[in-house]
């Protein structure tokens, strides 16, 4: 049943650019790039129990990777979207060393801490354009029409791609040991799980993924600025998402992302108040039903479009 | 010059008795509870605009104010701790990150909602303006003094609850070993709530004497949760007096980091707390002794 859906709505979604206008498409790349943030925040806390509040540090890395490599490396833009995800990966390694010293609670303040270094770091660069930042040039020369659908198939290709990872490596072996982790650390050490190289695997991993739908979302953007590009929305916005659609499932962020969308629509109007709706709902699922709307529905009607449990057969 | 630089160093040094004030209440949180209140920060800006209301409409001294703040955000603190947090004890470590996290942006939009972006200030009437002069060319801000002196107050304070009273016994009971306390008949959700009562009070404090020494908006809190945190680690997890000595170093940096280059204030702050996570991890005086 999930796959029919799935295969049902890409196919809509490829045909999008032939009769959707470019808001749609801009509105769709937005939503594809929440969803992607949500998914990775959901594989590293609901999964890994690696609880960052710090991903902005990624997205604005991948951002301004994009723009370095696009704009003063010529290199071609499109390209340059994944490769921005390997050098966020990359500098995910040293800040993994410092803040997997930290544990829980400090864990995520560390985070939160490292996100406000970069900002600060490149927001005292002249040649990132310091606090007031840059505009992606190398896309210009390019007819409009062209770049936003090669943007929008981007994003799909990425959404897809997200999906499918998160899926089967929750799957694996591997993802078992994720979860195994989370749920004790010294109980699945002495099960033999190399429990250091687990977490940071996933953690390099979640950051390559985190930074590509930053240069992602700046590509759609076209202009970045420290402040708006490491800004605690960029992983506020996944929390609440996960929060509230459920956390630790794959179906949990795509309801949570069109609420989100739902309701920051539907209150445009009246400025901070959608953050104040979705804070709330998120800490009132927190309290009262921690598997989310997702978990919900899924406890009542026993679906699961994205099964990535294990049950016996009876 | 050199006048300068030991004035430079003179402020931070005085800045941190600020940062002991945020500190402190983060600290006692973690030690008793082992949580980290992600709100802590935005708590403490609630309080400074409480504070604002006060002085506004009743027409208080700040100094004034606090005594109507400090009661009302400890009393905020015991209900969030019985209605909220203790709902969340023995769920692990996820729960009361999200839900304090959640708290902190639903308070930074209430108050932008509320007060709108501009920046606020509380006027003590000069006392934020006049200094002390202490030989050669140097002066101090008697207002940073007063900060100072009140953070070791506030600290003298609670090392002596902790070490001397009953209910301190108990807090240091529940710290170390949580299941053997509560068996010994310590009614640890009543005590979770009394500490968290502590911790805001504190943060009024904290709150309001910062909202006389510099302007603040909606969206000050962060900085001051994270300021609190890298006092806590620089001074070592669990040292009371650490936080005083972490939010020194802190501070000092800040001061030397803006008098460099004006960009490089916070940012020289946040490096020297990497620096110490990366060699020095245990913090400068790190004890076994693990609550506040």
């Amino acid at each position: 049943m999930g796959l029919v859906g799935a295969a049902l709505g890409l196919i809509v979604l490829v045909g999008l650019p032939a009769w959707g206008d470019a808001s749609t498409m801009r509105i769709l790349v937005e939503f594809i790039a929440l969803l992607g943030l949500a998914q990775m925040w959901n594989l590293l806390a609901g999964y890994a129990g690696l609880v960052s509040i710090g991903q902005q540090a990624y997205v604005g890395l991948g951002g301004y990777a994009l723009v370095v490599l696009a704009d003063d490396l010529g290199v071609n833009p499109f390209l340059s979207v994944p490769l921005a995800g390997l050098v966020t990966a990359a500098l995910a390694v040293p800040i993994a060393t410092l803040v997997f010293r930290f544990r829980g609670g400090y864990f995520a303040v560390g985070t939160w801490a490292i996100a406000e270094v970069c900002r600060l770091l490149i927001a005292n660069t002249p040649a990132l354009g310091r606090g007031s930042g840059r505009t992606l040039n190398a896309v210009f020369p390019l007819a409009r029409e062209s770049r936003e659908i090669t943007t929008y198939f981007l994003a799909l290709a990425l959404g897809v791609a997200t999906l499918v990872a998160v899926y089967l490596v929750l799957r694996s072996q591997y993802g078992l040991g994720l979860m195994a982790i989370r749920d004790s650390e010294p109980g699945s050490e002495t099960l033999g799980i190399d429990v250091f190289r687990t977490k940071l695997a996933v953690y390099v991993g979640v950051a390559f993924g985190t930074g590509v739908t930053g240069a992602l979302v700046y590509l759609n953007l076209l202009r970045i600025s420290p402040d708006a590009a490491f800004s605690i929305n960029w992983t506020a916005y996944p929390i609440f998402i996960v929060v509230i659609g459920g956390l630790g499932t794959l179906e949990g962020p795509l309801v949570g992302t069109a609420l989100f969308f739902l309701v920051r629509e539907g209150l445009s109007e009246r400025g901070a108040w959608y953050m104040i709706l979705l804070g709330g709902l998120a800490v009132g699922v927190m309290l009262v039903y921690p598997h989310g709307l997702w978990g919900l529905v899924a406890s009542r009607w026993d679906v699961h479009f994205f099964p990535v449990q294990r049950r016996v057969r009876r | 010059m050199t006048v300068g630089w030991v004035d430079t160093v003179v402020q931070g040094l005085l800045l941190g008795g600020l940062y002991a004030l945020f500190a402190t209440g983060l600290s006692l949180i973690f030690g008793v509870m082992r949580i980290v209140n992600l709100a802590h920060g935005d708590l403490s800006i609630l309080a400074a605009f409480l504070a604002v209301v006060a002085v506004e409409s009743l027409g208080l001294h700040p100094f004034a104010a606090l005594l109507l703040v400090a009661p009302l955000m400890a009393g905020l603190g015991y209900g969030l701790q019985r209605l909220v947090l203790n709902r969340l004890l023995g769920r692990g470590i996820l729960p009361p990150i999200l839900v304090t996290f959640g708290l902190s942006i639903i308070i930074q939009n209430v108050l932008l909602e509320v007060f709108s972006a501009d920046s606020r200030r509380l006027n003590p009437g000069g006392i934020e303006t006049a200094s002390v002069a202490i030989g050669g060319q140097l002066a101090v801000g008697w207002f940073p003094l007063l900060t100072l002196a009140v953070a070791v107050l506030v600290l003298l304070g609670l090392q002596g609850l902790i070490g001397r009273l009953a209910v301190g016994r108990a807090l240091r009971a529940t710290s170390d070993d949580q299941e053997t306390a509560e068996l010994m008949g310590i009614d640890n959700r009543r005590l979770y709530g009394l500490a968290m009562a502590l911790s805001l009070g504190i943060v009024a404090v904290a709150g309001v004497f910062l909202g006389i020494r510099t302007t603040f908006t909606f969206a000050s809190g962060p900085d001051r949760l994270l300021f609190a945190f890298e006092a806590v680690i620089i001074g070592g997890l669990g040292s009371l007096w650490g936080t005083l000595v972490g939010g020194a170093v802190l501070g000092v940096a800040q001061t030397v980091g803006a008098k460099l280059s004006p960009g490089w204030g916070i940012l020289t702050g946040h490096l020297v707390f990497l620096a110490v996570l990366l060699f020095r991890p245990q913090g400068l005086f790190a004890k076994a002794r693990r609550i506040a």
